[in-house]
């Protein structure tokens, strides 16, 4: 069951993905990422990683698509990327050694074999109880620097989205500015 | 007692600083009537020195700081100031005392006025460093610095230009300023390898600890040691073969010639010689050396002072003859008669050079003999001085340079080496006659000047009356030799005549006297009642040997210092700029490729730079792969 | 027939070299964003497939945290993306190289 779970999952997470690296339109290829998303949150409640699936479903293919998804209301969505793509064979010969080598360091005997468990998953709680416990005693501080980086985030998305760009950002003197906007006083 | 050891010591380096804060001005009066104060005050804190050890007989130490603490090393700044020191301190103060109040009136019209009274005070403080030392190292740096600051003396008119050997043989200041450095770096290699191998066999530089330790050493090392250090010594006292500078550092102002080329520098080499007296007692035979070649160099330099027409080499040649005699004396193991000689010469060899000096202002700075004549008429007073000197110079009683160079003669006969007597009783002849032969071609005879348009004139009051101390001095000092003798001997080993010479003096006295006399009526014959020239003489092979020197410059130039320029010219041509110059460019020339070709990398294409990065993963990934599979 | 740590490890590779080659394939500056959450969810599989299969917690923790960042990227990253639109009309990697050495 479980392996029949992984293997679906696996070829379509896949499939999806491809199609989104090599797709030249961009409603596509942003369809083809969400749905990819949201079929990782079926890996994850398949390796009983119950409250990061749910975190992936909501974040990921919630939140963060809904936000390319507002993003791409600016561009013209509809258009096809014209891309011209100049060296196809170093973009092969780099990514298949590169998984060539992922792939022989993760197989590797050796890696599986020298991992230990160093913070073992508490007994007696299921998954999001667990890591409850576990991020608010061990992992709080971080917890508190990621919330804090969140707002810093949003913040920064605001004051760039909302910003005069017929200004040149990097010669953004304050006369300059105000010049502008008395001009679009007037 | 210490304070006034620091008084003499810093009062010149005081003065020197102050004169330098103006050294790029105007000329300031006050800078030398200030300097010259300082001086002063240096010379009464010697004197007071000099006394206080005269009554107690306390050799006076002062250490200043640690020098230099390297693992067991510790060489600590100290300075001392025992018999001998406090001898050469008061000399030297003295002498520059008066050459500082005399500058005043040389260089009054110099334009770089403040500029030498601070290299001249500087040069004292070198000098008082260089005698009151403690140790070889403290006296190796006063050798150098005495060196800095001759050379920044003669070369202080460095602006004259070069001319050649015939218009004037020194060529020009600067020129005999770097000849007289780079002679002086020769000898002093052997000064630091005399040091080093002191330190490295006894393992400390303090005189005393080196004396103390003299008996554990073995004969040969004390003979390498007794060289290396009188190698140094004929580099700073010019004796032979390094003795051609001393001739061309009469290209500087005249009182530094007094005080630097006669009185004070030059005997530093004598100086070592009597601070290491417990060494060259050790090994005779590099004394007998020693006393040899200053007796050759007695001999060679009043040769070469014979002919010469320039003053001022006059004199060169003649503290070169006396340094001989100095080096004579201390090489036979007469120590203390060495000093008494080196006291005696600084007096009235300043003197001389002084009264060269006013001679010189009255010439419009016209240094040939044979163009002057009969000025007595118009400098009485520098006459006066100039006669003293010159008297006292060839020996005459009851002038100093008699008692010093008598006791010389004495100890030459006395120690059997009657071929060293033989040749020094023959050059107090020559000397006598050349110093008369010079005061009679400048004072007596015709006035040979006019035809150059000179108006001569006495020199001002105070110069005179700062000469006047010295001239005294150069009359009396010898009076005093019982007292010296008895002052001196409580430190350097007392020298006692035999029976046998005992009973010659009065034939050595009048012995003497005779050929000092007929050296200066020969001279008065020949040139008192005006110049005649015999070119027969003139053009003779001999004269013109005395003349050009023996062609010993020449012969450096030629031997050594053509084939010095070609080599490093080839050094210059060959290494620097095929080997060095190229290696260095190469790389330059590497990086500027490089940085080239990888500039084009950065093509602003983010695309591209990310390909890099991909690349650079891989990289990684796999060094960390093999690191893995090879463990 | 059950699953091994080495199949999700394989599978957390692939999807992580596809993330690769559309980050070095790609020259839209959107597509590059596409990119780079593949190759953050492939780092996130291979995370929370350990962490289940050594019985530790620590895993879990980083992808949460790795979620969070990724979050943030996007934040930014678009309201940049937005400004660089706006200023230069495109988004393509190959019209973008002022800082040309």
């Amino acid at each position: 069951m479980e392996a029949i779970a992984f293997y679906v999952f696996g070829i379509l997470i896949t499939a999806l993905f491809l199609v989104t690296v090599f797709s030249k339109n961009v409603l596509y290829a942003m369809s083809a990422l969400a749905a990819g998303m949201v079929l990782i949150s079926g890996l994850y409640f398949v390796l009983g990683a119950d409250f990061l699936g749910a975190v992936q479903l909501v974040v990921y293919s919630g939140a963060i698509m809904a936000l390319y998804a507002f993003g791409m209301m600016f561009f013209d969505a509809t258009r096809d990327i014209k891309e011209k793509n100049q060296a196809p064979l170093a973009v092969f010969l780099l990514s298949g050694l590169s998984a060539l080598i992922l792939v022989v360091i993760f197989a590797a005997p050796q890696i599986g074999h020298n991992v230990r468990a160093l913070l073992a998953t508490p007994k007696g709680m299921d998954n999001p109880h667990a890591i409850g416990a576990v991020l608010f005693t061990k992992y709080l501080i971080p917890f508190e620097v990621a919330a804090v980086m969140l707002l810093v985030a949003m913040i920064a998305g605001i004051v760039l989205a909302s910003k005069k760009m017929e200004v040149s950002l990097s010669e953004s003197d304050d006369y300059l500015v105000e010049e502008h906007e008395m001009k679009e006083q007037k | 007692m210490q304070s006034y050891l620091y008084i003499a010591l810093f009062a010149p380096l005081v003065s020197s600083l102050f004169a330098a804060i103006f050294a790029q001005q105007k000329k300031i009066q006050l800078v030398g009537i200030i300097t010259s104060i300082l001086i002063a005050l240096s010379f009464f804190a010697s004197v007071e020195l000099l006394v206080y050890l005269m009554q107690t007989n306390k050799i006076v130490h002062a250490t200043l700081f640690d020098w230099i603490v390297i693992g067991d090393m510790n060489v600590k700044f100290g300075f001392t100031v025992d018999h001998v020191t406090a001898v050469m301190m008061v000399v030297v103060t003295l002498v520059s005392a008066l050459v500082h109040i005399y500058s005043n009136y040389y260089m009054e019209h110099d334009k770089s006025f403040n500029r030498f009274f601070s290299y001249l005070s500087a040069f004292v403080f070198s000098m008082l460093v260089l005698v009151m030392s403690d140790s070889f190292l403290g006296l190796f740096i006063g050798w150098e610095g005495v060196g800095v600051c001759s050379w920044l003396l003669i070369g202080f008119w460095y602006y004259k230009k070069d001319e050649t050997r015939d218009v004037n043989p020194s060529i020009s200041p600067s020129w005999a300023a770097n000849e007289a450095f780079i002679m002086n770096r020769i000898a002093d290699l052997g000064l630091l390898i005399g040091i080093f191998l002191i330190f490295w066999n006894v393992g400390s530089l303090k005189y005393n600890d080196f004396f103390a330790a003299i008996p554990n050493l073995n004969h040969g090392l004390l003979v390498a040691i007794g060289i290396a250090l009188f190698i140094g010594a004929m580099g700073k006292s010019a004796q032979f073969p390094l003795h051609t500078w001393l001739a061309d550092a009469m290209e500087g102002p005249t009182p530094v010639s007094a005080l630097i080329h006669a009185a004070t520098m030059v005997t530093a080499g004598v100086y070592l010689v009597i601070r290491a007296n417990p060494l060259y007692s050790q090994i005779p035979g590099v004394g007998y050396f020693i006393a040899v070649l200053g007796t050759f160099v007695a001999i060679f330099a009043a040769s070469m002072a014979l002919v010469n027409r320039d003053l001022k080499r006059v004199i060169a040649y003649s503290t070169l003859s006396q340094l001989g005699y100095m080096f004579a004396a201390a090489g036979l193991g007469a120590y203390w008669v060495a000093l008494f000689h080196l006291a005696a010469h600084a007096f009235f060899k300043a003197l001389l050079f002084l009264s060269a000096g006013n001679v010189m202002h009255a010439m419009h700075d016209e240094l040939d003999m044979f163009k002057m004549g009969g000025l007595k008429k118009y400098m009485a007073k520098t006459y006066l001085m100039m006669g003293i000197a010159s008297l006292a110079l060839s020996g005459i009683y009851p002038f100093a340079g008699f008692f010093s160079k008598d006791t010389i003669l004495e100890v030459a006969f006395n120690e059997e080496t009657y071929g060293i007597w033989f040749v020094l009783w023959f050059t107090a002849g020559l000397t006598a006659f050349y110093s008369f032969r010079q005061v009679f071609l400048v004072f007596h005879g015709d006035e040979r000047f006019h035809e150059l348009g000179i108006h001569p004139h006495e020199a001002k009051p105070y110069a005179l009356w700062a000469m006047a101390p010295l001239a005294v001095l150069a009359v009396i000092a010898g009076f005093f030799k019982e007292e010296f003798v008895e002052f001196i001997t409580k430190f350097l080993p007392p020298y006692e005549m035999s029976e046998h010479t005992e009973h010659l003096v009065w034939f050595f006295i009048i012995v003497t006297m005779g050929i000092a006399l007929t050296g200066i009526f020969i001279a008065y014959k020949k040139y008192a009642n005006g110049l005649r020239r015999d070119p027969k003489v003139e053009n003779s092979f001999l004269y013109k040997l005395l003349f050009n020197q023996y062609y010993i410059p020449i012969f450096y130039e030629k031997a050594f210092a053509k084939p010095y320029k070609e080599l490093s010219d080839i050094a210059w041509k060959e290494i620097d700029q095929e080997i060095v110059d190229a290696t260095v460019d190469g790389i330059a020339k590497a990086v500027e490729v490089t940085g080239d070709v990888s500039r084009r990398a950065q093509n602003g294409n983010l695309s591209t730079y990310l390909k890099w990065m991909a690349f650079g993963l891989i990289f990684i990934s796999l060094i960390a792969l093999i690191s893995v599979v090879v463990k | 027939m059950s699953v091994g740590l080495s199949e999700y490890l394989i599978l957390a590779v692939i999807l992580f070299v596809i993330g690769l080659t559309g980050v070095i394939r790609r020259k839209n500056l959107l597509m590059l964003f596409f990119a780079t959450e593949i190759m953050l969810n492939a780092a996130n599989v291979a995370l929370a497939a350990l962490s289940s299969y050594m019985g530790d917690l620590t895993g879990q923790m980083f992808a949460l945290f790795i979620i969070a960042i990724a979050a943030s990227e996007v934040a930014v990253g678009l309201g940049l993306l937005i400004l660089v639109y706006k200023k230069y009309g495109t988004l393509d990697l190959d019209d973008l190289n002022l800082l040309k050495g």
